[in-house]
């Protein structure tokens, strides 16, 4: 602040303020997590390898990987027809349908995992009526599927929901004027514009579901090799005081999250950037 | 995250409804019903579920679930929980956002990605790093062992895995806010003469007030609500570790369904006041933006 030849310095607090977010941001966050990288180095590589290429963990990773695709495409198509209904249409009980959208944020994931664990077992208000149809959700894969769902509602919605509100309608109209039937002006118009934003809300979803826990051990069922997700087994090795295989797993995980948070961070730049131009 | 305050515009449907900017009314009906029909599925049904079997054995069964020992030292753990971990993770989310919007320095694109890191990172493993910082075979452990203090399986470590799972909340709020609110009322004040903290009072707070208080009342609802990263550092020692969430699933794995979704209702009424918060701060929001928008049309 002894320089007051850059304008943004006259401003007081910013050794104050920044030394206390480091100070915080280091205590609380960045040295805890580097204890996995450290404990990971104390294995050699070939007991690291033989830790998360066993069969019960390749098995957990690629459940994780599987279902979290899933339930994010999943939110992909329904999240994008939510957010389009709720910016163009009006229909009664919109404002409450738009409200109820951030549940997933505000609600504990056990709160999520018990009831949908309720709703979807057989004898459940939704389990009966699929029991006949010989399709069971509890217990299963698919059941991990809906928690994932669950949980990941709000983030494609709410990333594609405000792109939707200020995208110029004025394109749509020349469009149109120009004699482009409706769904070529969605096809070639909209839904160009809309995808940055999609592909954000997917991954944010992805990165969510693939981390996941509450939801999930309720009506996963949690048998291994089958229902058993890579957040489980590591909680599992936690409770075996397997501490090196609990930490090995879970440092391809961190791994596998800071690569996505990456890209959503790239992509958001992206689209900053994009605006930024425009 | 979603979730920001940025949500909801006035929209202008009404101009579009007929003509070529519309599409035909069976595509609009059908896409209504699916939007209504995944939502009521996915988010409405959970929702009625959780109320009908907290009432299903009665009144009686509700409340005698809730006034229980282990529930109440459950409740109390959760507010003091989230007593110590809320105010921490405010006054760091504001000097975060004060550092990060108002001044320049290299680096800061970086500074904004970790403190998004607790969010990406799955619960568990928020857990599992305080276990290897605190646990008996941790970093601290002998020393902590040494001097009889208990971190991990204990509250201590509950208010660490919980103020990391929290951590960003307040601060991803405020940044994108002050960022869009520039810094010339603060300029202007320092030119007068106002000190730091009377800028923070009288220019800063009343600014950013409505964005901090979505801020706080997420980063609550999680505090309150976190079930991960709390499991694995908690011990689940009955009466003295337990949360509101781990007392939920131990009472739901010995299938006392009723008393599980009774206290697991009030989580549901926490979540319900979030949702109003976060309703009415977009709303004054939206007011405001109106009220700016028609004063600078005059």
């Amino acid at each position: 602040m002894a320089k007051g030849s850059k304008k943004r310095n006259i401003l007081p607090g910013f050794g104050l303020s920044l030394g206390y977010t480091m100070l915080y941001l280091g205590l609380l966050v960045l040295i805890p997590l580097s204890s996995v990288f450290f404990k990971s180095f104390e294995l050699s590589f070939g007991e690291f390898w033989q830790i998360i290429s066993n069969e019960r963990v390749v098995a957990s990773y690629r459940l994780s990987f599987a279902t979290s695709l899933i339930a994010a495409l999943i939110n992909a198509v329904f999240g994008l027809a939510v957010a389009w209904v709720l910016v163009r249409y009006r229909f009664p009980g919109k404002r409450l349908l738009d409200a109820l959208v951030d549940l997933p944020f505000a609600l504990p994931t056990a709160v999520a995992g018990i009831a949908l664990t309720q709703l979807y077992s057989p004898k459940g208000w939704i389990g009966s009526l699929l029991e006949p149809l010989h399709i069971k959700v509890a217990y299963t894969p698919l059941g991990i599927i809906v928690a994932l769902t669950f949980i990941g509602i709000p983030f494609v919605v709410r990333t594609v929901q405000p792109v939707l509100q200020e995208l110029d309608r004025e394109i749509e109209e020349a469009a149109a004027s120009l004699g482009a039937r409706r769904l070529r002006v969605f096809v070639q118009v909209i839904f160009p514009e809309l995808l940055p934003a999609l592909i954000t809300g997917f991954a944010l979803a992805f990165a969510r579901a693939i981390g996941e826990y509450g939801s999930v051990v309720f009506i996963s069922g949690n048998m291994p090799m089958k229902t058993e997700i890579a957040p489980l087994l590591i909680m599992t090795r936690l409770e075996q005081f397997d501490y090196p295989g609990a930490t090995a797993i879970a440092l391809v995980m961190l791994i596998i999250s800071f690569v996505l948070l990456l890209f959503i961070n790239y992509l958001q730049w992206r689209s900053g950037r994009r605006t930024a131009a425009a | 995250m979603a979730g920001s305050v940025s949500a909801n515009y006035v929209s202008a449907t009404a101009a579009a409804r007929t003509g070529p900017l519309a599409e035909p009314a069976w595509v609009r009906r059908t896409l209504i019903a699916v939007a209504v029909i995944f939502l009521a599925l996915l988010l409405i049904l959970p929702l009625v579920t959780v109320f009908y079997y907290a009432f299903k054995e009665g009144v009686r069964v509700y409340f005698a679930a809730l006034s229980e020992p282990d529930a109440l030292s459950a409740v109390r753990l959760t507010l003091l929980t989230a007593a110590i971990v809320v105010p921490a993770n405010t006054l760091f989310g504001i000097a975060a956002a004060w550092a990060i919007t108002k001044f320049r320095f290299p680096g800061k694109n970086v500074l904004t990605t970790l403190i998004d890191l607790p969010f990406a990172i799955s619960p568990v493993i928020a857990g599992l790093i305080f276990i290897l910082v605190f646990g008996a075979r941790g970093w601290f452990g002998p020393w902590l062992t040494e001097h009889d203090i208990k971190i991990v399986f204990a509250v201590p470590g509950i208010v660490l895995a919980t103020a990391f799972v929290t951590f960003p909340f307040v601060a991803r709020e405020l940044i994108p806010l002050m960022q869009a609110q520039g810094t010339q009322e603060e300029e202007a004040a320092t030119t007068l003469g106002a000190r730091g903290w009377t800028i923070f009072w009288r220019i800063v707070l009343p600014n950013i007030k409505w964005g901090l208080l979505y801020g706080i009342i997420l980063c609550n609802a999680r505090a309150m609500g976190e079930f991960g990263a709390v499991s694995v550092v908690s011990g689940h020692i009955r009466g003295v570790t337990n949360t509101i969430p781990l007392h939920v699933q131990i009472v739901y794995n010995e299938y006392k369904f009723a008393a599980a979704f009774a206290v697991a209702s009030l989580l549901m009424l926490l979540a319900f006041a979030t949702l109003a918060v976060k309703s009415f701060v977009e709303w004054k929001y939206a007011r405001g933006l109106a009220m700016k928008e028609s004063g600078e049309s005059i």
